[in-house]
């Protein structure tokens, strides 16, 4: 457990940290937008947890590509895990943006957004990962198909985020650009420690979960050689090798 | 024109609901999710001294058995 769990409490110190700090700076020192007013302050919370989750979606590619090359199942459970947590921020992002789209324009959602609309499908694309994973039943062809879909999914975020910047109709706002943006000092620099908490909160409970996976295996494989106990759970819905 | 620039600035009492909503999700999803995983390593926990117990109750049965075995 130690093991596994090694960097554990040093990563959630860093996170409950820059959080603190992130929402001090949110509500004390990043001033009112002119435009949205105080309802822009969702922004701190809406844009990151968005960023995070398709990262985490680009994450859990690039760890599928290390199944796939190196055929050791933990590569898959990483992977795994990334998805799962992605698919978490991205629920998160998704309602934190409903709830400011209903405050800004009147309305939970709007369909004709681009950036909206790509990022639902995204998210329904890997909805999609856990159902295909579990409805196979051999372990190693489990893994292998997860992996695959996985990586093609996976390149699928960033084609997906050219075609939503290359579109001339839209709703949201572009604030983030290669050119620095348009935000004011202030702003950026609470986005950013905003961006680096969440991120963080993502490598952590990331962490959490394999830590937790990781003790669950090493407990089943200690009974297997110590009790020679044939009797061991199931693994049930898990992406755990066993 | 986009919709941001037809919609005016909610006034801070009426747009609170809304950012304490937001952050509230938010909270609400970190939490039930440590919740979950504290369950799931309760379990682990629980698996742990079931394994220990059923190791210590082995460890005796042995050295019961090597006590009424007869010395040669």
């Amino acid at each position: 457990m130690t093991t596994f769990g090694r960097g554990l409490r040093t990563l959630v110190l860093a996170t409950v940290l820059t959080i603190i700090v992130a929402l001090a700076l949110v509500f004390f020192y990043a001033p009112l937008d002119a435009d949205q007013g105080f309802i822009q302050k969702i922004f701190y919370l809406h844009v990151p947890l968005a960023i995070v989750s398709l990262c985490g979606f680009v994450f859990g590619g690039l760890l599928a590509i290390g199944h796939l090359r190196t055929r050791n199942r933990a590569w898959d459970m990483r992977s795994y895990v990334a998805i799962h947590m992605a698919l978490i921020f991205g629920v998160g992002g998704l309602i934190t943006g409903s709830i400011w789209a209903k405050a800004s324009w009147g309305h939970w959602w709007d369909w004709s957004d681009p950036t909206l609309t790509s990022f639902l499908i995204v998210l329904l694309l890997f909805a999609t990962y856990q159902p295909l994973r579990f409805s196979i039943e051999d372990p190693e062809r489990q893994a292998r198909y997860a992996s695959v879909f996985a990586v093609v999914a996976a390149a699928f975020v960033p084609l997906n985020f050219i075609a939503v910047r290359l579109a001339q109709q839209f709703v949201h706002p572009r604030i983030l650009t290669l050119g620095g943006g348009n935000l004011p000092g202030s702003m950026r620099l609470t986005f950013l420690v905003s961006l680096l908490g969440m991120a963080l909160l993502y490598a952590t409970l990331w962490k959490y979960e394999m830590t937790a996976k990781n003790a669950r295996i090493q407990v089943r494989r200690l009974r297997r050689s110590l009790l020679g106990d044939d009797s061991v759970r199931p693994l049930g819905r898990s992406a755990a090798p066993s | 024109m986009s919709a941001l620039a037809v919609s005016p600035a909610l006034a801070p009492g009426k747009a609170a609901p809304y950012v304490i909503a937001a952050y509230a999700v938010f909270l609400a999803i970190v939490l039930i999710y440590v919740a979950i995983m504290a369950r799931r390593l309760a379990r682990t926990e629980k698996d742990v001294q079931q394994l220990k117990r059923e190791l210590d109750q082995r460890a005796a049965a042995a050295e019961h058995k090597d006590e009424r075995e007869p010395v040669l």
